[in-house]
């Protein structure tokens, strides 16, 4: 399942850059979580199409165009429709065309698929990526910022009162690394079919 | 038959209950840690060979905590020594009287700490050993008396539980415990800290403990932050920076304390001294170097910190605290020879380039041995591949 045993994020390891460098918040967590699915899901769906026009030599910059252009069409309504959020991605969004899921989804599925199992198999790995984004924007904006999608969750329950503080390193990369290092070892360890041997 | 103490017949009676089997299995690692701390195994090695040598780990790290008293001592009474000369209403006489009541008020504020340090490290190396089935051993017990040593006094209790809880999952136990773990686990608490609560561990409020009622927190500014801040010397002179009766980190502000424990190290062989030497000698030569490039007339020479006389650098700071005994630490350090010298080298040197070159990191010496702690295998790999090298050059020699 792409959500679990083959989940992008902590099985595969792909898309590592993007969960650190956008989740310190979870509003746009969810959004880049909601546009790399859009992406790979239709990028799967297009290549799953033309995957017995496209020559093999030329496959991967056939597969660029697509994604990129599919990329920068998610950017502009982002822009449209969500501009605060877009300004708080800044570049992760393009970024997305760099994305090892899209590609590793392309390649490794989508060019040898039918078009239905194709763009299945981008919500499945779009979910698993949106999963591991949400677990993290969670916990990194609940401690380090104590809101929660912006609501100040700490200031009401009155905990600023008692000398609580929020913790700076959650705000930081580094503390999203180790994050997902937690989660991959509650995962690794609540699934031996995962451990090597 | 034999009387048993009371004591031992009580472990006894309750041993049966602890095996595979009994009704708390689950708990036979605790079990047996409290039942080794009070009594010697009576189990024997049946098979293969063992080192046989009054020096276990237990040993060592006893001895480490005992090189660590004098410091904690003296750090104690520079607690309260610090806050009666900054509190205009401190009760007690000054002069000479005042030992015992700056003792006494150091001892009411560090106690809770090293509680909390204690309380809550062994907590989570018991549940671990327990759920691996391992034994808990002695490895906490320095670490737990270093972290509360090395923050400032005014650090509140639930961050420090906070950071001995992360020091002790992420650094420690989830690399796999005591000797596999590739940083320093007390001072990756303290790294914790700094970068959660930058507001707790930096700045000219934090230094100094406030009396039980007193309003507001008291400045008083660390040699480093002093530097951090512009001064041309710290306000200290070098004779009370030896002493160490300047604000600070609780208990690394006495180069005499620290070298006494030093000594303690390096006479039972507990620490390499060629680590010593290498990160004293590595910052001796880098705060030479930048004094010479001070009078050279470089362009940025206006800093007032590349003026500072490099013996200054070893007084301030956790500079000798962490050479003696965060950068000796067995685990974390290079092992090979050649390899500690180069580790102490490279540590010192890096703390001093951090000190001067970056004054938002006040602080050289923390980042700098964590630095060196990631870099330590690799500096042992390069060595033994070139003795191996050399080795396998000089075998063709000879056989030619």
């Amino acid at each position: 399942m792409p959500w679990s045993r083959q989940n992008p994020v902590t099985v595969q390891v792909l898309g590592v850059c993007s969960c650190l460098a956008v989740t310190a918040q979870l509003k746009p967590a969810v959004v880049m979580a909601a546009s790399v699915t859009a992406v790979v899901m239709l990028s799967n769906l297009v290549i799953s199409l033309l995957r017995h026009t496209i020559p093999p030599r030329i496959r991967i910059i056939v597969q660029l165009v697509v994604v990129a252009t599919l990329v920068v069409v998610t950017d502009q309504l982002l822009k449209a429709y969500a501009y605060d959020v877009s300004r708080q991605l800044s570049v992760y969004v393009g970024l997305i065309i760099t994305n090892c899921i899209v590609m590793g989804r392309l390649e490794a599925f989508a060019m040898t698929h039918g078009p239905w199992e194709s763009l299945l198999d981008g919500l499945g790995n779009g979910l698993g990526y949106a999963f591991i984004l949400v677990v993290l924007g969670v916990v990194r904006e609940l401690f380090g910022s104590g809101t929660l999608w912006g609501f100040p969750v700490a200031e009401r329950l009155g905990l600023y009162r008692l000398g609580y503080e929020n913790n700076g390193l959650f705000v930081m990369a580094p503390m999203a690394l180790i994050l997902m290092g937690l989660v991959i070892w509650l995962q690794r360890n609540s699934d031996s079919g995962l451990q090597e041997k | 038959m034999s009387r048993r103490p009371l004591l031992r017949r009580g472990f006894d009676r309750l041993k049966p209950q602890f095996r595979p089997g009994g009704r708390f299995a689950w708990l036979q690692s605790t079990f047996e840690a409290f039942e080794t701390f009070a009594y010697t195994p009576a189990t024997v090695t049946r098979q293969g060979a063992h080192v046989r040598d009054a020096v276990d780990m237990k040993r060592s790290m006893f001895t480490v905590v005992t090189a660590l008293m004098p410091a904690l001592l003296f750090g104690m009474w520079n607690i309260g020594y610090q806050t009666s000369l900054h509190s205009a209403d401190w009760p007690y006489a000054a002069g000479a009287a005042s030992f015992w009541p700056c003792m006494w008020f150091g001892l009411v504020r560090l106690m809770p700490m090293i509680a909390v340090s204690y309380g809550v490290g062994l907590a989570i190396e018991f549940a671990f050993a327990q759920v691996r089935r391992h034994e808990v051993n002695e490895g906490y017990l320095v670490t737990g008396l270093l972290i509360p040593m090395i923050v400032p006094v005014t650090t509140p209790l639930w961050q420090l539980a906070l950071a001995v809880a992360f020091a002790v999952i992420i650094a420690k136990e989830a690399f796999g415990g005591t000797g596999m773990n590739f940083i320093n686990p007390a001072l990756a608490a303290r790294a914790f800290l700094f970068f959660a609560y930058p507001a707790r561990m930096s700045g000219d409020g934090v230094w100094i403990a406030r009396r039980m009622w007193g309003a507001d927190a008291i400045a008083g500014a660390t040699p480093l932050g002093e530097m951090a801040s512009g001064a041309a010397r710290p306000s200290a002179s070098l004779l009370e920076l030896l002493a160490g009766t300047v604000p600070g980190s609780t208990c690394e502000t006495s180069a005499v304390a620290i070298l006494a424990g030093a000594a303690l190290l390096l006479l039972t062989g507990v620490a390499s001294w060629r680590i010593m030497a290498g990160v004293v000698l590595g910052g001796s030569l880098t705060g030479l170097l930048f004094n010479l490039l001070a009078l050279s007339g470089a362009p940025f020479s206006a800093s007032a910190y590349l003026h500072l006389p490099f013996y200054y650098h070893l007084l301030t700071g956790g500079f000798l605290f962490g050479a003696v005994f965060m950068a000796t630490d067995p685990v974390t350090a290079a092992q090979t020879r050649t390899g500690r010298w180069i580790y102490g080298l490279l540590t010192g040197a890096f703390a001093i380039v951090l000190r001067v070159c970056n004054p938002a990191y006040p602080e050289g010496m923390m980042l700098s041995i964590l630095l060196m702690n990631c870099f330590a295998p690799l500096i042992d790999h390069c060595v033994v591949e070139c003795n191996v090298r050399r080795r396998a050059r000089r075998g063709k020699e000879v056989s030619q």
